[in-house]
């Protein structure tokens, strides 16, 4: 059926061809002169890449979540022109952070979706049953035929450029000016326009002059976002440039005309010009950029304006900025700046002429008009000149003269300011005219409903309409609709969340009756909307989702709109936007169906531009995954096998690769089908199709890897062939697919093949190109991986000239290549084995480059760390040694980690045979101990903590007492970060020597300490508390017990610190003294602390009593804690509670001996009439249940469970969950049937608010004790026709 | 029915977790209901436990899979057919 169309709008398609060639007069082929305006000069994407680059990096990116996506790494646009993107919002270096706009951080690429047209409604045929679809409605034919026709103009506008560019290259060598080659643009215009006034008007349209900005306003106009493809044109155009420069281009208008004709290239532009006023407007379009307010014939300005109808709101933007209030807005208005038809109208004469504000008195500001003038109040405002009384405050009065201007200066402060705050209409003589006073008119005073959250500026365009004063009797039932639905989208837009709620919920309940065709009228022009937020993007795509189940099959006429608006969520670089975007497309195709979803995408399939057809694909993948493989197969075998076009083979191609992409290993069970319906594609006779074919062909390998290598058999050979034959990009992919099949195949198989391939790559070893090395690297990796190549293959054929080519300092320099290469020699190692490799490189540890050391001392320690040392020779060790001293000593960089952890990898990899060089490391690090830089100090420490262990065990006990005493002396060093490394080493030390055997003893070392843990630095903390805890540990009997309890003083402190490491090396700390001088004392210091007013403090406290109670044993501890009980202070009593928390959880089983000592006491804390009290006490039963479950305490605990039960209607959370806690715990130690029996008791109490709280609890005990249930239910008895019986448990034998 | 604040704590995650047993109940829950519930959880242990299952049979002079497959009908519709609803509810 689709081909009887395909034919058919053939044939339409050459007839219209042929009338049309008749009409116009203007022969298609052959030398004409073209309507290069009419046609825009053609390539507008000239400078972009057409395809997207070989290596498809943003797919792993996107996919993987492994880069952080930088922005600048895309892969379109050229340098030149990312760099001269204009900001769009020019307050951000005002120093005001909006909430990120989405267009802030997109790029280029990704800014082409603001491009897209929202299509018109489409014909819905399951809808229509037999009847012929309404004329007006857009059937697939239609879109069809336009889609043909886009491809006719698109082909046509390529060929003019290659002629132009034939011509050009012609004229070159003529007097014509570029701005290349440096010479000055042509003469300014002689009229009215003198060069002062033409640089003054310049500078006012383009607000910021200088260099570069007739790029920047090219580039703004790019974005303006409601440009049609059609004012793109002009971009492109070869010669514009010239024009651009030219100062005083947007002068006199009148005169404009042959301005244009005066430059030369340009040929007969007034008859294109009219023809593109005429283009027709597009129904989307009006929606999307009427600004409100703004009804035709308002204002003589677009009376007089034959194109006011037109949806580009560049027209509807000018009288706004003429008026009083908008001034300073009207030239800064980027769009309007950019625009550069304004000044050629013919018709601008006219138009410009300046309105008087009662001519336009309702007019309000556009967003960008609004948010440029803030900007320009912000900056005047800031950079103001300064007044000479100011100066005088600032400059001293003495030994300064204030000198006299030199005669005839005149201060120029910022032209195009002064300019904008004095207005000169366009066209005629500026008069003034006494503004009429309009009382009425709102200035920029943010407007605000009844009921209503605030509106943005920016949101005006979209829902002015509100602003408007309506009866609402007077209104249509239609408009009434649309006013409803706009107030529930700004609610959800911008309303307080629980307004958003409310909003959203009757959006969702009420769609089916408002109707998808306003609903998503509204909606998608929201989400276009160029000053969109993530934040409100995501709210609107979710009232999408909603509304979308609601719909159902009412949404089919809006599918494409939907996905022209959802599409690029699937790029974008925010991870959850591209799920979220997922999720609608899936939801999308499941309440559309699929032919519908494929009779939406169809005609994008082959579109011209490269940006629709790349998320088109993405977007059929998410198709794919949401309605199965196996129902888009047919439709995909016929798209690549497509005769019609190249691009409708590549997208269709690409969207295998994407599903392979998506759904992962979940395409195994179609590989062959998959592999099936492209592998035609490596033949192709287009090299792109090529490309992605085997892109494609390697995401399906990665996909199902390890396994369905059958799959890709009839692939293999076009590869094999391909390698063989091609160069370039596409050689770049078919590699690329092959290092993924390679290690998919047995290792028969994969010895052959990687044998096969390795020549190739070999060659390919010197190639210049950065992504062939990247892949090529990559494939090398691959095939090593595999297990039937042979070490002394790869020894003979590929170590030499793979060291050769890639073990040069430029690798170093790019992060990607770096990595790459890091890893395929690690690869390469594992193979082959640790002393090859480290043979081939140990000399460049001591080359000139530091980036490129670095990466040679990052394989060594990956590839020791795998391999070990011991193949590497005796002089091959000391080669290493001495490179690695030599590297660790020249580094200078920040990145220091790397050089540390190969120096203790290799070092403790050595181990004994470390011995001989330990001597001459030490004098280095001694050396290093005592460097001006603190850098330098703190490696030498940190390199002592590595290699402490190897020293012991290589018995240098002597030289680590010696280097103890030294780090000992640098106990006083200033920095913290070289302290916390210092303090690390002597831990290190003490670990491996010993407490007796340690220099400086002991008894030294510790109360050196004493000081050092007041340090208020995280790292130095950290460190101190885990050697002071050490020694506490360990060798606590060195110390005299004063000196302990002093150091328990210190760590009441450490208990605030905010790390919660140091905090829990702290209170075992507490533990381990209490264990070496009894514990006496440091409880009394601990019950002390509990007086203390920070919470965290006395948390800390309490967990530090539960664990000196556990080191200690329960009994010497709990008297007096229970004793501290009495102390009539509520923080005391709670933390004594929360203390036996913590020792019942700590002590488990062992607590069966202290229930009956504590019952009392929790007793009278559960009916306390604190909250905190009884919360703390429910959660003592709780862990005080689970220790002693099954051990005999179930009197006692049931006693707990009576005090513990009424707390159930407890309402604070934290007391719900102890609560809960407590009655889980006695489930476990009673069983469940006795808590069964509590909880019958209310499941069918009259009241609710009793029965929710029952039905709580009994579902936490149904869950916990299903299968233990059963034989406690209650008996129930028959009901009429119910039997409720349950007899099994009756029988008897 | 739950509160602002506990949707953010264990609370909300016990009760998704409830929500995933088809046994749990709620503060709505009829007789009928919580009975279909407890008889399909009592031959569920039944049929678990084959000590239990080989009890019935020599009770019933059945065979054990016998026995087993009666529970398993009895599972159906354990306690009849639904009472008709009130329209009060």
């Amino acid at each position: 059926m689709e081909n009887d169309v395909d034919t058919e709008i053939a044939r339409l398609q050459e007839e219209r061809k042929r009338t049309e060639a008749a009409q116009a007069g203007v022969p298609l082929t052959g030398a004409a002169t073209f309507d290069q305006d009419l046609y825009g000069g053609g390539d507008r994407y000239a400078g972009y890449e057409q395809s997207i680059g070989v290596a498809e990096e943003e797919d792993e990116l996107d996919e993987r979540e492994r880069t952080l996506a930088s922005k600048l790494q895309s892969y379109t646009a050229p340098k030149s022109v990312t760099q001269a993107v204009p900001d769009e919002e020019p307050g951000q270096e005002g120093g005001f952070q909006k909430p990120g706009r989405i267009v802030d951080r997109e790029d280029d690429y990704r800014k082409r979706r603001l491009n897209r047209m929202i299509s018109p409604t489409r014909n819905d045929p399951f809808a229509m049953g037999d009847k012929t679809p309404d004329a007006r409605v857009r059937t697939y034919a239609d879109i069809m035929k336009q889609q043909q026709l886009d491809r006719e103009r698109d082909n046509t506008l390529q060929n003019i450029v290659d002629k132009q560019k034939a011509e050009e290259e012609q004229a070159a060598d003529r007097d014509r000016p570029t701005k290349a080659s440096g010479l000055p643009g042509p003469p300014p215009v002689p009229q009215a326009a003198a060069p002062q006034a033409g640089e003054k008007r310049r500078n006012r349209w383009d607000q910021s002059g200088g260099a570069g900005e007739a790029k920047k306003a090219r580039v703004s106009e790019w974005e303006a976002p409601d440009s049609t493809p059609g004012s793109s044109k002009w971009d492109a155009t070869p010669g514009r440039l010239d024009t651009d420069a030219t100062p005083g281009r947007w002068d006199a208008t009148p005169q404009a005309g042959s301005k244009w004709d005066a430059t030369p290239g340009r040929i007969g532009d007034a008859t294109p010009r009219k023809n593109r006023w005429d283009e027709t407007p597009t129904p989307g379009r009006l929606d999307a950029g009427s600004t409100p307010g703004w009804a035709p014939g308002e204002t003589p300005a677009v009376g007089a304006t034959p194109s006011a109808k037109r949806g580009r709101s560049r027209w509807d933007e000018t009288p706004a900025g003429a008026g009083p209030a908008a001034t300073p807005a009207f030239g800064a208005t980027p769009a309007f700046g950019a625009t550069p038809s304004i000044g050629v109208t013919p018709m601008g004469g006219m138009g410009m002429e300046t309105p008087t504000p009662s001519q336009l008195p309702k007019v309000p500001l556009t967003a960008e008009q609004y948010q440029a003038m803030r900007w320009e109040r912000e900056i005047e405002e800031r950079n103001r000149p300064l007044t000479d009384e100011e100066l005088d405050a600032i400059l001293p009065t003495e030994g300064y003269k204030i000198l006299e201007p030199p005669p005839g200066y005149a201060p120029i402060r910022t032209p195009a300011r002064k300019l904008m705050a004095t207005p000169t209409p366009i066209g005629g003589t500026p008069m003034y005219q006494i503004p009429e006073e309009d009382r009425g008119q709102k200035f920029d005073v943010p407007e605000a409903l009844e009921g209503l959250p605030e509106m943005k500026p920016e949101d005006h365009q979209y829902f002015g309409k509100l602003l408007k004063e309506v009866d609402d009797e007077e209104l249509s039932a239609e408009e009434a609709k649309e006013r409803k639905i706009m107030k529930m989208l700004l609610k959800v837009k911008n309303g307080t969340p629980p307004q958003r709620k409310s909003a959203l919920r009757q959006l969702t309940d009420k769609a089916r009756e408002l109707g998808a065709g306003p609903l998503f009228n509204q909606i998608l022009p929201l989400l276009m909307s160029p000053t969109l937020e993530d934040q409100e993007r995501h709210l609107l795509v979710k009232v999408i989702d909603r509304i979308l189940y609601k719909l159902d099959e009412l949404v089919r006429p809006f599918v494409h709109k939907i996905l022209v608006v959802i599409e690029p969520l699937l790029i974008d670089e925010d991870y959850y936007a591209r799920v979220e975007g997922r999720e609608i497309i899936a939801n999308l195709s499941k309440a559309a169906g699929l032919a519908t979803m494929i009779a939406a995408m169809r005609p994008d399939i082959d579109n011209i531009d490269e940006y629709v057809r790349n998320t088109t694909a993405r977007a059929f993948s998410v198709v794919a995954s949401a309605l199965g493989i196996p129902a888009l197969l047919p439709f995909l075998k016929a798209v690549c096998q497509s005769k019609k076009s190249w691009q409708a083979r590549h997208t269709g191609i690409k969207i295998v690769q994407q599903i392979a992409i998506l759904m992962g290993c979940a395409v195994l069970p179609h590989l062959k089908s998959l592999v099936d319906i492209i592998k035609h594609g490596l033949v192709d006779e287009n090299q792109k199709v090529k490309t992605i074919t085997s892109l494609t062909v390697a995401a399906l390998a990665e996909a199902s890897a390890p396994y369905g290598i059958e799959s890709f058999d009839d692939v293999l050979e076009p590869l094999w062939k391909g390698i063989r034959m091609l160069r370039g990009k596409v050689l770049a992919s078919f590699l690329k697919s092959i290092g993924f099949i390679i290690p998919l195949m047995d290792s028969m198989y994969a010895n052959y093949y990687t044998r096969e391939v390795m020549v190739i790559l070999v060659r390919e070893f010197q190639t210049p190109d950065e992504e062939m090395k990247k892949i090529v690297l990559k494939v090398v990796q691959q095939c090593v991986g595999t297990e039937g190549v042979e070490p002394d293959y790869i020894r003979a054929e590929i170590l030499p000239e793979f060291f050769r080519n890639f073990w040069v300092r430029r690798m170093a320099l790019d992060r990607r290549n770096y990595r790459q290469l890091v890893e395929t020699t690690v690869e390469l190692g594992n193979k082959v084995g640790c002393g090859e490799i480290v043979g081939r490189i140990v000399e460049d540890l001591k080359d000139e480059s530091e980036p490129y050391r670095r990466m040679v001392m990052e394989t060594i320690d990956k590839v020791v760390g795998n391999l070990g040392t011991a193949d590497i020779d005796a002089r091959l060790e000391e080669l290493l040694i001495d490179g690695i001293l030599y590297a660790f000593q020249e580094q200078v960089s920040d990145d220091a980690n790397v050089m540390l952890n190969g120096f203790g990898t290799v070092v403790n990899s050595l181990k004994m045979r470390a011995k001989p060089y330990l001597p001459q490391i030490c004098g280095t690090i001694k050396w290093r101990l005592n460097n001006k830089s603190a850098k330098i100090r703190q490696q030498a420490a940190d390199l002592i903590a590595r290699i402490a262990i190897v020293m012991k065990a290589c018995d240098e006990e002597k030289l680590l007492g010696h280097l103890g005493v030294v780090l000992y002396e640098y106990l006083g060093e200033e920095y913290p970060e070289v302290l916390g490394s210092i303090l690390g080493a002597l831990k290190s030390i003490v670990n491996v020597i010993g407490m007796t055997k340690m220099t400086p003893p002991i008894k030294d070392l510790l109360p050196r300490l004493t000081p050092i843990l007041k340090n208020r630095h995280e790292k130095v903390q950290e460190n101190c508390i885990d050697l002071v805890g050490r020694i506490a540990d360990r060798g606590a009997e060195f110390v005299p017990a004063r000196e302990w309890m002093r150091i328990c003083f210190e760590l009441l402190e450490m208990l605030k610190a905010h790390k919660k490491g140091i905090r829990r090396a702290t209170v075992n700390t507490f533990g381990y003294i209490a264990k070496a001088i009894g514990p006496q004392d440091v409880l009394v210091t601990l019950l002390n602390n509990l007086k203390v007013q920070e919470r965290q403090n006395r948390v800390c406290t309490t967990v530090a009593i539960a664990i000196v109670a556990e080191t200690c044993s329960p009994f010497t501890v709990l008297p007096a804690l229970m004793n501290e009980y009495k102390v009539p202070e509520l923080n005391v009593q709670n933390g004594v509670l929360k203390a036996l928390s913590f020792l019942f959880e700590y002590i488990g089983e062992m607590g069966k001996d202290y229930v009956y000592a504590v019952s009392p006491l929790l007793e009278d804390a559960l009916m306390d009439r604190d909250l905190v009290h009884r919360q703390t006490a429910a959660s003592v039963v709780q862990h005080m249940s689970m220790g002693i479950a099954g051990l005999g305490c179930e009197d006692a605990l049931t006693h707990l469970l009576n005090y513990v039960w009424p707390n159930i209607f407890e309402t604070s959370p934290h007391v719900v969950n102890a609560v809960q806690g407590a009655i889980e715990g006695c489930r476990l130690a009673l069983g469940p049937c006795i808590v069964l029996n509590y909880t019958l008791q209310g499941l069918f109490h009259p009241a609710r608010k009793v029965r929710e709280v029952y039905w709580k609890i009994y579902n936490t005990l149904y869950i916990g004790g299903q299968d233990a249930l059963v034989a406690f239910y209650p008996r129930l008895e028959d009901d009429g026709i119910n039997t409720y019986q349950r007899q099994e448990l009756d029988v008897f034998v | 029915m739950a509160t602002l604040q506990d949707r953010f704590n264990i609370n909300s995650q016990l009760e998704h977790l409830q929500a995933k047993y088809v046994g749990t109940g709620h503060a709505d829950l009829n007789r009928f209901e919580w009975a279909v519930n407890i008889h399909r959880d009592s031959y569920a242990s039944y049929i678990g436990h084959h000590p239990m299952v080989a009890y019935l049979a020599v009770a019933e002079n059945e065979s054990i899979g016998r026995v087993k497959y009666n529970l398993l009908q009895k599972m159906l519709l354990p306690c009849g057919l639904p009472p008709e609803k009130d329209e009060t509810e």
